[in-house]
C-alpha cells in the first residue's frame, strides 16, 4: 500500500516535472539551444502567480515589501476584487494571469539574449555563445528577482484545501488532483498543438532544417516567440501548481526543479515531447520510491545514476532519435 | 587598447583613491571587525545581528567606553558566501587591523573565517554558530551561544523528563551538517536515557515533497517527531504533515526553526511544537527583560534571538577587552578564554575549556503563531 502511495505521488512530482521539462525541450527541437533561463522564468512565474494570487484573494500578507496593503485595497481593488471568495477562481485567473506574463518574460529573453546573436559567428561559436548568454540570463533574473522581491522565503496562501475522492486511490489532496488534472490536458493539447496545427508544422520543419523552413515561407522568428512563449508558459503553469502544492517561492527555487526537469528531459531525448514527459514521470516515481529505502537522504544519487546509465546505452535518450519527431 | 599614458593615468588615480580610502588610526579608539551575511540568501541573519551589535555599541560607548576609549565596529558584508567570508575576515585583520572579530551566524561561514582568524592570531566570537567544529581546537576562536552536541542532547532530555514521551522518530535532512549533527546527538542522549527511536529517516536538503516520508513516519506510529531542521523546510513538512494527518504538537526542533517565517508559513500547522532556542522574547531573566526593553525604544521592534545573540557577542567581547592588561588581540583572547559568569541577554554564560559558553538553553513552544517560553534546562 505504501508503495502504491508513493507511486502515485511520484505520478502528480513527476507531472509537473515534465511541464517544465517541455520547456527546455521545445526550444531545444526548435533552436538546438539548452535554454538555462528557463528554470528562471519558472522561478519568475512563481513571483508572479504569488502576487496575481494575492491580489486576488486580497490577502497581501504573502507579498509585503512588493505590494502595499493600500494599494491592494484602493488602486487594484477594481481590477482584482471580483473573485473575491471564490478561491478556486481566483487560483485559476492567478494560474492564467502568471502564465501570459510568463510567456512575455520568455519572449522578452529571446529577443534580448538570443536572437541578436542567431547566425553570427563562426563554427562551434554558433552554439557556444547564445549558450553562454542564456546562462548569463538565467545569474541575470536571479539576481534581478533577489532584488525585487529580497531574498526571504513567501509562503503561497493555502487557497486549494479539503480532498476529493478518487475512485481506486481513496481520498487525496485536490492541490495533487489539480496538478494530476491540468497536466494531463496539457500534455494532450501540447500533443494535438504540435501534431494538427499550422503552428506545430511550422515548429517541426523548424527544427528538421531551418534554413529550408524559411525557404518554404515559415515565419521562423515568429516562430521560435510562439515556441517560447508556449513553453514559458507552461513552465508557469507548473510553478503555480508547485507552489500551491508544496512550496515557498524564493529567488533560487529555479534551481532545484530546473535541474530535475534538465534531467528529465534528456533522459527522455531532448527534443522530443513525449520524451520529455515520460522523464519527467520517470524521475518522479524514482524520486519517491528512494525516500522508501534506506538511501532517503540520497534521492538526487539515485536519480542520476539513472540517468547516467540511461545515457550510456541509449546516448540520445529514451525516446530521442536524430531523425524522427525532432520538435 | 589602452595606451600607455592612459593606462599610467589609471594607476595613478587608483593610488589616490587608495591612499584617500586610507583612515587615519584614531588612539582614542578600539577597532572591532563584524563580518555577517548582510546580503544575499541569509541576509535576515546579518541584519539581525547587527542590530544586537550596534546597541551593545551604542551602550558601551554611552557608558564611556571600554579602558576610556570608544568603541568602533567595522562591518563587513560576505553576500552568504564563504569565499566571501574569507576575503572580509582577511580584509579586517590586514587592511583594518581590528583587535578582534565578531561573526557569523551560519557555521560553515564562521568555520572558513574562524580559520583566517585563528592563523592570523587575532580572537574571535560567533554569536551564533553551533556546529561543534566551529571552536574545535582553535586557539583563537571562541562562541557565545550552546552547541549541537548540547542542544541535541537537551532536546533528547526534554521529550523524555518533561513531555514524558519515550516512542521517539527522527527526520532530518541527510547533507545538511547542522540537521545530521543535531540528529546524532540527540539519538546518543535518546538510547542513553532509556527512550525508544520507532522510525529514523533522512531527506535530502533541498526537498520540497515530503508526503512519502510523512506517511511512513506516521506508519511506524511515534509519540514525539525530532526534526532538526530549518525554518523553510519545517514549514512545508508542517502545511504536509497536517495533510497526512500528523497534529503539530508532535514536533520538536532545534534553534533552525526561530524565525518569524516559521509561524508566518505554518503556525496554525505547528500549535503546540517545541524547539531547543538560545532564548525567547518572554524569557524570564531580568537581563533578557532590560535587553528588550532597550531594543524595542531603540528600532520599535521586537528583537530576534540573533539580535540578542549578536548583543550578547559583543558585550561579552567588550567585557573581555575591558579586563584584559592591554588592547593587544592577544591579552583580549586570553580575557575571553577567562569569561566567568557573564551576565548577558541570553543567560549568564561561562567560557570552557573548549571556548563554548555554557549557559541554560530555553525550550520554546508555539502557540497562537507566536514563539513563548516553555521551560529551560541547562546542558551537562
Amino acid at each position: 500500500m505504501n508503495i502504491l502511495e508513493a507511486v502515485f505521488t511520484g505520478i502528480t512530482q513527476g507531472a509537473m516535472i515534465a511541464l517544465v521539462a517541455l520547456g527546455y525541450t521545445m526550444v531545444y527541437g526548435v533552436l538546438k539551444l539548452i535554454n538555462f533561463a528557463h528554470s528562471e522564468v519558472f522561478m519568475m512565474a512563481a513571483y508572479f502567480g504569488l502576487v496575481f494570487l494575492s491580489l486576488l484573494i486580497g490577502d497581501v500578507s504573502a507579498v509585503n515589501g512588493i505590494v502595499s496593503p493600500e494599494a491592494a485595497s484602493s488602486t487594484f481593488a477594481g481590477v482584482f476584487g471580483a473573485l473575491r471568495g471564490h478561491p478556486l477562481a481566483a487560483a485559476a485567473a492567478a494560474t492564467v494571469l502568471a502564465m501570459l506574463a510568463a510567456s512575455a518574460l520568455g519572449i522578452g529573453v529571446e529577443r534580448v539574449a538570443y536572437k541578436p546573436l542567431r547566425g553570427r559567428g563562426k563554427g562551434a561559436l554558433v552554439r557556444v555563445t547564445p549558450l553562454v548568454t542564456a546562462l548569463g540570463m538565467s545569474v541575470l533574473l536571479q539576481n534581478l528577482a533577489q532584488l525585487l522581491f529580497t531574498a526571504r522565503f513567501r509562503p503561497y496562501p493555502q487557497v486549494l484545501s479539503g480532498e476529493v475522492q478518487v475512485p481506486g486511490l481513496g481520498a487525496i489532496t485536490s492541490s495533487r488532483a489539480l496538478i494530476l488534472g491540468a497536466s494531463i490536458i496539457v500534455m494532450i493539447g501540447l500533443e494535438l498543438i504540435v501534431k494538427r496545427t499550422w503552428f506545430g508544422k511550422a515548429m517541426r520543419a523548424l527544427s528538421a532544417n531551418e534554413e529550408a523552413a524559411r525557404l518554404m515561407g515559415v515565419r521562423t522568428s515568429r516562430v521560435i516567440s510562439m515556441t517560447f512563449a508556449l513553453g514559458s508558459s507552461l513552465a508557469a503553469l507548473g510553478a503555480v501548481l508547485f507552489c500551491l502544492d508544496q512550496s515557498q517561492v524564493y529567488p533560487t527555487m529555479g534551481v532545484v526543479i530546473g535541474t530535475r526537469a534538465f534531467v528529465a528531459a534528456v533522459l527522455g531525448g531532448i527534443g522530443s515531447i513525449t520524451g520529455a514527459m515520460l522523464g519527467g514521470l520517470l524521475i518522479g516515481i524514482i524520486g519517491e520510491l528512494v525516500k522508501l529505502t534506506d538511501y532517503s537522504g540520497g534521492v538526487d544519487v539515485l536519480v542520476f545514476l539513472v540517468l547516467i546509465l540511461v545515457l550510456l546505452v541509449r546516448p540520445a535518450g529514451l525516446l530521442g532519435s536524430t531523425r524522427t519527431e525532432k520538435v | 587598447m589602452v595606451s600607455r599614458r592612459d593606462f599610467g593615468l589609471g594607476v595613478a588615480l587608483a593610488a589616490l583613491l587608495l591612499a584617500g580610502g586610507c583612515e587615519k588610526d584614531d588612539p582614542n579608539e578600539i577597532k572591532v571587525g563584524a563580518y555577517l551575511s548582510l546580503s544575499g540568501a541569509d541576509s535576515t541573519f546579518g541584519t539581525d545581528t547587527r542590530e544586537g551589535i550596534e546597541l551593545a555599541v551604542e551602550e558601551t560607548n554611552a557608558a564611556g567606553g571600554v579602558k576610556g576609549k570608544r568603541i568602533r565596529v567595522i562591518y563587513e558584508d560576505d553576500k552568504s558566501t564563504t569565499h566571501e567570508a574569507v576575503q572580509k575576515v582577511r580584509q579586517l585583520v590586514d587592511r583594518n587591523k581590528v583587535v578582534a572579530l565578531l561573526g557569523e551566524v551560519a557555521s560553515s561561514r564562521s568555520l572558513a573565517g574562524g580559520l583566517i582568524a585563528n592563523t592570523s592570531k587575532v580572537p574571535m566570537i560567533t554569536p551564533s554558530s553551533t556546529a561543534v567544529s566551529v571552536t574545535k581546537n582553535r586557539h583563537w576562536v571562541f562562541r557565545s551561544c550552546f552547541t549541537d552536541d548540547q542542544q541535541g542532547a537537551v532536546g533528547a532530555r526534554f521529550i523524555l523528563e518533561h513531555l514524558g514521551r519515550r516512542r521517539v522518530g527522527v527526520f532530518f535532512a541527510a547533507q545538511d551538517p547542522y540537521s545530521s549533527g543535531l540528529a546524532r546527538a540527540f539519538r546518543a542522549e535518546l538510547k542513553r536515557l532509556g527512550g525508544e527511536i520507532v522510525v529514523d529517516k533522512g531527506y535530502q536538503k533541498g526537498e520540497t515533497n515530503f508526503r512519502t516520508y510523512l506517511a511512513e513516519l506516521k506508519a511506524a506510529n511515534p509519540e514525539v517527531l525530532f526534526v532538526p531542521n530549518y525554518y523553510n523546510e519545517m514549514v512545508l513538512i508542517a502545511r504536509q504533515a497536517r495533510e497526512v494527518g500528523i497534529p503539530g504538537a508532535m514536533f520538536v526542533g532545534g534553534d533552525g526553526w526561530d524565525s518569524s517565517n516559521l509561524v508566518e508559513g505554518a503556525g496554525a500547522e505547528l500549535e503546540g511544537a517545541h524547539f531547543t532556542n538560545h532564548y525567547a522574547p518572554d524569557v524570564p531573566w531580568e537581563n533578557s527583560k532590560k535587553f528588550v526593553t532597550a531594543f524595542a525604544a531603540r528600532y520599535k521592534h521586537e528583537p530576534t534571538s540573533l539580535t540578542a545573540q549578536g548583543y550578547d557577542a559583543a558585550k561579552l567581547l567588550f567585557d573581555a577587552i575591558e579586563r584584559a592588561p592591554e588592547t593587544t588581540p592577544a591579552a583580549i583572547r586570553d580575557a575571553i578564554a577567562a569569561t566567568k559568569d557573564f551576565k548577558g541577554a541570553t543567560g549568564t554564560m561561562t567560557m570552557d575549556d573548549q571556548h563554548n559558553a555554557n549557559k541554560p538553553i530555553v525550550v520554546v513552544r508555539i502557540q497562537d503563531k507566536k514563539f513563548v517560553y516553555a521551560t529551560q534546562i541547562l546542558a551537562e
